[in-house]
């Protein structure tokens, strides 16, 4: 007779950031229900990224697939953080947007349609500059439309993080998912260091990047809703458990009074130490321990 | 930037499904894969790296040696070695023939 | 353009709403006034410098942490006091622009200066959604963060049309460095690609401007210019009131049609195959 072989779960573990856009998308909707939308052969292209000698994606960075999420209807929304760093142009801009609207109609004719999106995005695409800037602006209108029916669930998973113009996406969703390798903010240590010197920020510190940035930082400060391992299986049961539960009664983005007194009590005469702030701004859960 | 148009007559076996594959990465390309409308293979390639036309005609002479389908073939393509892209075009058949 | 980035903002704010000081609680940076246009209310926001702000990287006009949260308050007490009104009664929300960026600071990220900016938008597109018009006036800068911050969720957006106004995702100098070019380059490359232009000018191609406005000298303006800017927030008001309070009709304005083809076939095609899934 053998023996059973122990297989840890790191093992058995499936990568969710070792995947490309299409197939975390895919990863996310129940078996068979997925159909892309505007897909890569429907070549709707950039056209501002060839006239600079940028070779175009096909998809333009960003797959659209409608499908369902524990048997409701939802559409996942990913963009590739491998094309010019997920950056939004027209093209891909306008796909979130579409996507969004559709699923805000949908919704608000009876079909409650959840929305699903897989941010791996530096912002705006620098060769679309004010394309994609203002496709951002409209991203937010139409997440901001649609969470009133809707949940929509953001996932930031790494490894490009969402930032610029994007992580006001991030800000206004009913719930935000990330990992600990992922970041989550305005601006990068990068770009910081380059605007205020630095002191302010030392971008080659990786320790203090992730704990300004970091997905454990951002849930553990109350920024973000849940902190899940780099796994498949991980993130899609928390897509669905967030699907399930439906819009929140109150979003992060409308609790305005208690953002606005916590920066009031912020002593700005130095940096903020990260774990003070998570003891001042952390949830706990409901097991009373703090997340 | 360049654009690079190939054809090959001789590839006339129908095929019926498509593939894509590939993300146009920094130093990676994409492929999509289709029935051509044309009787023969038609490649076109878009790439931000000009100069390698004859190098492209490589790896496409070598695909097309053991490749036989009557495909449409678009390649977006920001910097991918030859041996990467005939990879990457083994894989697209290899969807296809499924 | 030597002139001070904020400037423009403070002397717009006084000359339409004849206040310059930030209501009590509110920082110095932050100036919000209830003023009369045609005989009803409407609540005027502006973000300004203030050289004495908690936060060191907030002092040349940077809209940050406390300028995003006192915005999103004052726009949602102008939506909850409004609350029960017809819609053509609730107050117009106009946001005077001229903002350097968003604000680059440690303490900024660390405290999530990215949900601060989603507060403002989201109070900004609440009160659209409610039936407010929003109107955006750009008077001097709207840059990246900062405009989305405050500014890009309006049913209409006006600007002045001199070489003092530009709205862009990034800094000249900054562009120039990431895409490896020279700014006069970076300039060049705007005349014949619109999006990444500098000029208001070549913005208003991309067909998000409501109205492109001229004043002589945006910082001294004159009496008839000011009633002039007030008529054609008036009409920008109209307009909005007409419309629908989503952002929808940036991408069917005649200057769209022509610039931003690719988003439009998307929004169609994307339509088709969705209600055949």
């Amino acid at each position: 007779m053998s023996e059973s072989t122990f297989v840890p779960a790191f093992v058995r573990r499936r990568s969710f950031i070792e995947l490309d856009g299409r197939a975390r998308a895919q990863s996310l909707v129940d078996e068979g229900t997925g159909k892309e939308l505007v897909g890569p052969f429907d070549r709707i292209e950039s056209p501002w990224l060839p006239m600079q000698g940028v070779a175009p994606q096909a998809d333009d960075g960003c797959v659209v697939i409608k499908g369902r999420i524990a048997a409701n209807p939802a559409v996942v929304i990913s963009l590739e953080g491998a094309f010019q760093g997920g950056s939004i142009g027209e093209v891909s801009g306008a796909k979130m947007t579409a996507a969004l609207d559709l699923a805000t109609r949908d919704s608000s004719a009876g079909i409650p349609t959840a929305a699903v999106l897989l941010l791996e995005t530096g912002g705006v695409r620098l060769q679309e500059a004010n394309l994609g800037l203002a496709a951002i602006a409209e991203v937010i209108a139409s997440i901001l439309s649609l969470r009133r029916y809707a949940p929509v669930i953001a996932v930031v998973a790494g490894t490009v993080g969402c930032f610029g113009g994007m992580s006001l996406a991030a800000g206004v969703s009913s719930y935000v998912v990330m990992t600990r390798e992922a970041r989550l903010g305005l601006n990068g240590p990068e770009v910081i260091e380059q605007e205020s010197g630095i002191e302010e920020f030392d971008a080659s510190d990786r320790a203090l990047i992730w704990a300004v940035h970091g997905g454990e930082q951002r849930v553990g400060t109350g920024l973000a809703d849940a902190l899940v391992e780099d796994s498949i299986d991980e993130i899609a049961s928390a897509v669905r458990r967030y699907v399930l539960a439906g819009k929140p009664a109150l979003h992060r983005s409308e609790q305005v009074r208690l953002y606005r007194e916590r920066i009031a009590a912020l002593d700005t005469s130095k940096q903020i130490d990260p774990p003070t702030l998570r003891e001042q701004w952390g949830l706990r859960d409901s097991q009373g321990g703090a997340r | 930037m360049e654009i690079i148009e190939l054809d090959y007559p001789a590839a006339k076996r129908l095929i019926t499904k498509r593939a894509h594959v590939g993300v146009v990465g920094s130093g990676d390309m994409e492929i999509l894969l289709e029935p051509s409308t044309t009787g023969g293979a038609h490649v076109s390639i878009t790439t931000s790296v000009n100069g390698f036309r004859e190098a492209w005609k490589s790896v496409f002479d070598r695909f097309f040696s053991k490749f036989d389908g009557a495909a449409s073939i678009q390649i977006n393509d920001a910097g991918a070695t030859p041996g990467s892209v005939l990879l990457r075009l083994e894989q697209a058949a290899e969807v296809i023939e499924q | 353009m030597s002139e001070q980035v904020g400037l423009r903002g403070r002397v717009w704010f006084q000359a339409l709403t004849g206040n310059d000081q930030p209501r009590t609680g509110d920082p110095g940076s932050v100036l919000t006034a209830d003023a009369q246009e045609r005989g009803e209310t409407a609540l005027f926001l502006c973000v300004v410098p203030n050289p004495d702000s908690r936060f060191p990287c907030v002092r040349d006009g940077q809209v940050g942490l406390e300028e995003a949260y006192a915005l999103a308050t004052r726009i949602r007490e102008a939506i909850d006091d409004d609350r029960d009104k017809p819609s053509a009664e609730k107050r117009s929300i106009i946001a005077i622009i001229d903002v350097k960026s968003q604000a680059y600071g440690r303490r900024e990220e660390t405290a999530g200066i990215f949900l601060s900016a989603a507060a403002s938008a989201d109070a900004y597109a609440s009160a659209r959604m409610a039936g407010h018009p929003v109107i955006s006036l750009i008077v001097g800068h709207a840059f990246s963060g900062g405009f989305l911050t405050h500014g890009y969720q309006a049913n209409r957006i006006l600007a002045f049309d001199d070489a003092g106004v530009t709205i862009h995702a990034m800094h000249k100098e900054a562009a120039a460095r990431i895409t490896r070019r020279s700014v006069p380059d970076l300039e060049h490359l705007g005349h014949h690609i619109a999006p990444m232009s500098y000029d208001v000018r070549d913005y208003a191609k991309l067909g998000t401007l409501y109205r492109l406005l001229h004043v002589n000298n945006p910082i001294e303006p004159t009496e008839s210019e000011i009633v002039e800017v007030r008529q054609a927030i008036a009409d920008a008001i109209d307009d909005a009131r007409t419309g629908t309070d989503d952002l929808g009709d940036r991408l069917n304005s005649p200057a769209a049609k022509e610039t931003r083809k690719a988003g439009r076939t998307v929004r169609t095609l994307m339509e088709e195959q969705w209600v055949a899934v």
